[in-house]
């Protein structure tokens, strides 16, 4: 919710999530897959690099409504 | 049984936006649309049709109400019917406040009808059944019998069943009701139907649609803000955000923070194992790796504060509410992107 209420203000707003399905279901639009409940961002920081800059190019690319977008392994 | 009809000045036939700021009139017996619905409508007759222009209805909102009140009770209605209203905002509204007041105030059973969207569904907050509509008057003839439907449930005195029996828009209450197959056997059937393509559900609700910001065009040059719902927050939680239903969000300082310590941040979510996030606060919020990238150039300026709050069991009221209080401080403060973790 607090995805969509931001995007609404206009503010490309990327959400790093383990349960994409429910943040599609809500209605946000730019959605990263993250690895596990207990750690979004990833446990070391090579992995937390990873996620964080895919989410960057996420917010830097025009998307469809609720696009899901995974992290590529290595 | 006595009914009273609201219109706008339009389908009152008084006129197009020229006529938009009618004061509240009263008309004899049914009028335009009225009449269409007069007729199906059995044992009740529209005895009198109140008008106001929409615009005089918006800009005079206290004294519309209080002289169609007036006008309302001087007919001894069993019922009041308002629109229907379709995707017409103004008209939407003014039907959604003339109908629950007349109802609130006078005791007068009442609905309305306009599409879903229209914001008097939001201003009614449920407390006048919403016959949805199309969002033009092209959906005047399926609207007509379905007022008349509902209009014949309220005048009958006996309570409404939910949303999908009696024809109107969901009201947010939930009612217990005994079902004759247990639960087990309900989900079974409503799994083959699935399965058969058709996918029903027994409990309403949806959520609107929000269409994607445009992109942050150059990263390198914008201000990028963290948000989190993992419940981080300092060491010791000196703010007391709830591990569960939070009522509010907080922001903190990054200001010389080059990356969320263990021991000086923490997690007070209370709806996952926050061992690992407390090991290493960074899991949540990723300050070490933004800070570091603010320093390469590829952002821009992470934003000097973030937000955080609890996601556990907040009720959508509430974290809307939190959302937008939130994104209105972030677009004061010039922030551009913003970087949201849950969990």
């Amino acid at each position: 919710m607090l995805a969509k209420e931001i995007e609404r203000a206009g503010l490309p707003t990327v959400f790093v999530t383990s349960l994409p399905t429910i943040a599609t279901m809500i209605g946000a639009n730019r959605i990263v897959r993250g690895p596990a409940i207990t750690h979004p961002f990833g446990v070391d920081e090579t992995e937390r690099r990873g996620i964080v800059e895919r989410a960057l190019e996420m917010l830097e690319t025009p998307v469809e409504p609720l696009t899901v977008w995974e992290v590529e392994a290595g | 049984m006595r009914a009273v009809h609201y219109l706008n000045q339009f389908f009152a036939g008084l006129g197009g936006e020229e006529a938009a700021e009618t004061p509240p009139t009263r008309l004899e017996g049914a009028v335009g649309p009225g009449r269409g619905l007069d007729g199906t409508l059995e044992g009740i007759e529209i005895v009198a049709t109140l008008a106001c222009g929409d615009d005089y209805f918006a800009e005079h909102e206290e004294e519309a109400l209080g002289r169609l009140l007036e006008l309302a009770g001087a007919e001894r209605p069993g019922l009041v019917v308002a629109g229907p209203a379709f995707g017409s905002g103004r008209y939407g509204y003014a039907c959604a406040r003339f109908s629950r007041l007349v109802s609130e105030r006078l005791g007068i059973p009442a609905l309305a009808a306009m599409h879903g969207e229209n914001p008097g569904v939001a201003v009614a907050e449920g407390k006048v059944p919403i016959v949805p509509t199309a969002v033009n008057v092209v959906g005047m003839r399926d609207a007509l019998p379905r007022m008349a439907q509902l209009a014949a449930a309220l005048a009958s005195g006996r309570e409404l069943g939910p949303p999908a029996e009696e024809g109107y828009l969901p009201r947010g209450f939930r009612r217990n009701r005994l079902a004759e197959q247990p639960g087990a056997e309900r989900a079974i059937d409503l799994l083959l139907a699935k399965l058969d393509g058709d996918a029903r559900s027994e409990v309403d609700g949806g959520f609107d649609r929000v269409p994607p910001p445009l992109p942050v065009p150059d990263l390198s040059r914008a201000r990028l803000a963290l948000v989190t719902e993992a419940g981080c927050v300092p060491q010791g939680n000196p703010d007391r955000l709830p591990a569960i239903r939070a009522q509010g969000w907080l922001r903190y300082s990054l200001a010389g923070e080059r990356s969320l310590a263990a021991g000086r941040y923490e997690s007070v979510h209370g709806g996952f194992d926050v061992t690992l996030a407390n090991e290493d606060p960074n899991r949540l919020v990723p300050l070490d790796t933004v800070r570091a990238l603010e320093e390469a150039g590829r952002v821009g300026r992470i934003h000097d504060v973030f937000y955080t709050t609890t996601g556990n069991g907040t009720p959508v009221a509430a974290s809307t509410r939190f959302g937008s209080e939130i994104a209105a401080e972030l677009r004061e403060a010039g922030v551009e992107a913003v970087l949201l973790s849950g969990t």
